[in-house]
C-alpha cells in the first residue's frame, strides 16, 4: 500500500486550487502548441522553460505547469496530424497514416475524438505503469556505480542512434556534436577552461536551453521561409463532433495492446516515443492482417499509434526519473526543465524528494483527466487555432524564443548562439541527421564524462573496470546490439512513408 | 551524395581540430594529467570516424531549396543577428516591429500583412510579457547614444567587435 500512501502525498502537493489552475492553463496552452503546425511538444516546452523560470514559480508549480503543457502538446499533436496531414513531431507521423484518410472521408470529428480517447487510455495506463515500475527500478539503480552509469549513457545514445534514425553514422555524429559542445567551459576538477577558444562568454559552457530553442524553434523558422508557409491550410471540413461510442468500444483491445507495446518501448532508454507509436501501429497492422484495411482510414489505425505514442511518453519518464536518462526528445526537454529547477533525477530522487516525484505523477494523472474533458467538447476551438497563418505564427514564436533566452542571462551572446544553433539545426535536418542526440549530448555530456572520470580514478586508469560488473557488461552488450541490430533489421522493418495527396 | 560528402568533410576537419584542441587542454594537480583530455579526445575520435563513413558512404542528396531562397534565408539570419544585438540598446518595441515584420514578409511576401503582423506582434508580445507575465528585464524603448549603438552593431563585425 506504499503506492497509495505516496499517491496521497502526491495529490496533496498537486491538488491545490492554484496548481490545479496551472494544470488547466498548461493543458490548454499545450494543446494549442501541439496543434500548431511547426510547433511540437519538444520545441513548445523548450520555449516555455526560460519563461517559466523567470516567472519565479516554485519547483512543484513549474513542474505541474510544464508536465501539463507536455501532455497537452502530445494530445494537440494529433489535431494537425489528422486534419492537415502534418505530424507535429516524429511520433505523430504514424497517426497521419490512418487519421488523415479518415478525415478526408468525412469522419474528421470521429477521428479526433477517438484519438483523444486513445491518448487518454495510453497515457493513463502508462502513468499507472510508471507508478508501479519506477520505485523498484530506482532501487536497482542504487547498484549503479560510475562504470554502470557510463555504460547506461552509452546505451541511451546507441539505441537512440540505432532505432530513431536511418543512418548509424549520422546518429553517432549527432551525439558527438552534442557531447563535444557539452565539454566546453570550465572543468570542474581543475578549475581551468576547456575548449573555449579564449572566449569569456563560453567559460560558463553552452546552456542547453539555448541549444534546444535554437535547434527546434529557430530552425523551424528557416523551414517555413523555405516553404513560404505552404501546406498549412485545412483541406478537411469538420462538421458536428459527436462521440463515436461504437468505434471506441470496438478498438478497446487495440488501445490496451498498443498501450502495453508503447510503454515497453518508451522504457528503453533512448528509444522513446517514435518507436512506441511505430511498434504499436505495426503490431496492430499485423494482427488485423491485410483485411484490416490499415492505411485507408480505419479507427484501429488511429487508436493504435495514439495510444502507443502516449504510453511511450509515460514510459519514457521511467528511465528519465530513475536513472536520469531520457528516452525521447521531449523527455530530454523535461530533464532540462528539472535541471533548471535544481532537481537531479536519479535513484535518490525517490527517497530524498518524494514530494517532487509523486507530485509529478499526480499532476500527470490530473493533466490527463483535464485533457480528456477539455479535448472532446473544445476540439472545435483548437481547430480554429490551426487557422493562424504561418506569417504571424512563426515570427511570433521566434520573438518569444528571443525574449525567453534573453531573460535567462540578458546577454546578446546567448541570442547569437541560439541563431547559430538554428542554422545548424536547419542543415542537420536537411541532411537527415537527427537533432535529438545533439540535445541529449549537451544535456548528458557532463554526467557521462563525470562517470568515466570517476571510474578511471577508482580503478587507477584500468580500462577493464568499465566491464567489471554483470550490469555494466549487460548494458554494453545491449548498447552494441541496439546500435548494430537496426542496420540488419532495416530491410525487414521499413518505416511507412507519410502519405501524400 | 555531394551534400553528405561536403558536410562529412567539414565535420571531419572540425573533429580533428577538436582533438588537437583537446590535447592542449590545461591540467593541474587536482585534475590529473590525462583525465580532462580523455573524454573530449574520445568524442573527437568517434566524430571523425562517423564523418569518414559519411564521406565514403553518402546518402542521396536532400531537396535543397531553390537558389532564390538562399538570399532570403541569409537575410533572415542577418535580421535575427541584428535583432539580437539591438534588443538591449533600443528596447523591445522598435527592433521587434522590424524583425517580426521582415520575417513575416519572407514567409509570405505581402507588404501590408507583414507590417501589421510586425506591429501587432511587437505590441501584443510586449503587453503579454510585461504585464501578463511580469518579465522584469524587458524595456519598452531606450534612446541610445550613437556610441552605444555602434558598440552593439560592431559585435557582429568580425575583428572589430569584442
Amino acid at each position: 500500500m506504499d503506492i497509495l500512501a505516496n499517491l496521497y502525498l502526491g495529490f496533496g502537493v498537486a491538488l491545490s486550487p492554484y496548481t490545479l489552475m496551472l494544470a488547466v492553463c498548461g493543458c490548454f496552452l499545450g494543446t494549442i502548441i501541439g496543434a500548431l503546425p511547426g510547433l511540437g511538444p519538444s520545441n513548445g516546452v523548450a520555449i516555455l522553460i526560460p519563461i517559466t523560470f523567470t516567472l519565479g514559480l516554485d519547483a512543484t508549480s513549474a513542474l505541474v505547469l510544464m508536465t501539463s503543457v507536455y501532455y497537452g502538446a502530445m494530445y494537440g499533436g494529433r489535431i494537425s496530424s489528422i486534419l492537415l496531414n502534418i505530424p507535429g513531431d516524429e511520433p505523430a507521423l504514424m497517426t497521419t497514416l490512418d487519421g488523415y484518410p479518415m478525415a478526408k472521408a468525412g469522419r474528421a470529428g470521429d477521428a479526433l475524438v477517438l484519438s483523444g480517447v486513445a491518448s487518454f487510455v495510453g497515457a493513463l495506463l502508462a502513468t499507472v505503469g510508471l507508478m508501479l515500475l519506477a520505485p523498484s527500478l530506482a532501487r536497482v539503480a542504487f547498484l549503479f556505480g560510475p562504470a554502470e552509469y557510463f555504460a547506461l549513457y552509452l546505451l541511451a545514445f546507441c539505441t537512440l542512434g540505432g532505432m530513431a534514425s536511418n543512418n548509424q553514422a549520422k546518429a553517432a555524429l549527432a551525439a558527438c556534436i552534442g557531447l563535444g559542445i557539452a565539454m566546453i567551459g570550465v572543468d570542474q576538477s581543475s578549475g581551468l577552461p576547456r575548449l573555449t577558444g579564449g572566449n569569456l562568454h563560453l567559460y560558463d559552457g553552452v546552456d542547453f536551453l539555448v541549444a534546444i530553442v535554437g535547434l527546434f524553434a529557430i530552425a523551424e523558422l528557416f523551414f517555413f521561409i523555405e516553404s513560404h508557409g505552404k501546406g498549412s491550410s485545412i483541406g478537411v471540413i469538420l462538421d458536428k463532433v459527436r462521440v463515436p461510442w461504437r468505434d471506441i468500444w470496438n478498438t478497446k483491445w487495440t488501445m490496451l495492446r498498443a498501450s502495453g507495446v508503447g510503454f515497453v518501448a518508451g522504457i528503453l532508454p533512448g528509444a522513446g516515443a517514435s518507436l512506441g507509436s511505430f511498434l504499436a501501429y505495426m503490431t496492430e497492422k499485423s494482427i488485423a492482417g491485410p483485411k484490416g484495411g490499415f492505411g485507408t482510414g480505419v479507427p484501429k489505425g488511429v487508436a493504435a499509434p495514439e495510444a502507443g505514442n502516449n504510453a511511450a511518453a509515460g514510459g519514457a519518464l521511467v528511465p528519465m526519473l530513475t536513472l536520469g536518462v531520457p528516452g525521447s526528445g521531449t523527455t530530454a526537454v523535461l530533464l532540462a526543465l528539472l535541471m533548471t529547477l535544481n532537481i537531479t533525477p536519479g535513484p535518490t530522487l525517490f527517497t530524498e524528494r518524494p514530494e517532487v516525484v509523486w507530485g509529478l505523477i499526480a499532476s500527470l494523472l490530473i493533466a490527463n483527466v483535464v485533457l480528456l474533458l477539455m479535448n472532446v467538447p473544445m476540439v472545435k476551438i483548437f481547430v480554429k487555432i490551426l487557422m493562424v497563418p504561418a506569417w504571424i505564427l512563426l515570427p511570433g514564436v521566434t520573438m518569444i524564443s528571443f525574449v525567453g533566452i534573453y531573460s535567462l542571462s540578458g546577454s546578446y551572446f546567448d541570442l547569437l548562439l541560439m541563431i547559430g544553433f538554428g542554422v545548424l539545426g536547419y542543415f542537420l535536418r536537411k541532411l537527415d541527421i537527427p537533432t535529438v542526440p545533439v540535445i541529449l549530448g549537451i544535456l548528458l555530456g557532463g554526467n557521462m564524462e563525470d562517470a568515466l572520470r570517476r571510474a578511471m580514478t577508482l580503478s587507477d586508469g584500468d580500462v577493464m573496470y568499465l566491464f567489471s560488473s554483470p550490469i555494466s557488461i549487460g548494458l554494453w552488450v545491449a548498447a552494441i546490439v541496439g546500435f548494430v541490430a537496426p542496420m540488419f533489421l532495416r530491410s525487414v522493418l521499413r518505416k511507412p512513408q507519410a502519405i501524400t495527396d | 551524395m555531394a551534400s553528405d560528402r561536403i558536410f562529412g568533410l567539414i565535420t571531419l576537419i572540425t573533429a580533428v581540430a577538436y582533438i588537437a584542441a583537446a590535447t592542449q587542454i590545461q591540467t593541474n594537480f587536482f585534475s590529473g594529467e590525462y583525465l580532462p583530455k580523455l573524454f573530449p579526445i574520445m568524442i573527437g575520435a568517434v566524430a571523425a570516424i562517423s564523418s569518414l563513413v559519411m564521406v565514403f558512404k553518402p546518402d542521396p542528396d536532400p531537396d535543397w531549396p531553390a537558389s532564390g531562397t538562399w538570399p532570403s534565408m541569409a537575410i533572415a539570419v542577418l535580421v535575427l543577428a541584428v535583432y539580437a544585438v539591438l534588443l538591449k540598446p533600443l528596447g523591445f518595441l522598435l527592433p521587434t516591429v522590424f524583425a517580426a515584420g521582415i520575417l513575416s514578409y519572407q514567409i509570405s511576401p505581402r507588404i501590408l500583412p507583414a507590417v501589421l503582423s510586425g506591429l501587432g506582434l511587437s505590441v501584443g508580445l510586449f503587453v503579454l510579457f510585461k504585464y501578463a507575465l511580469g518579465l522584469g528585464n524587458i524595456v519598452a524603448y531606450r534612446i541610445p547614444t550613437a556610441a552605444k549603438l555602434w558598440d552593439a552593431i560592431s559585435i557582429l563585425i568580425p575583428f572589430v567587435g569584442h
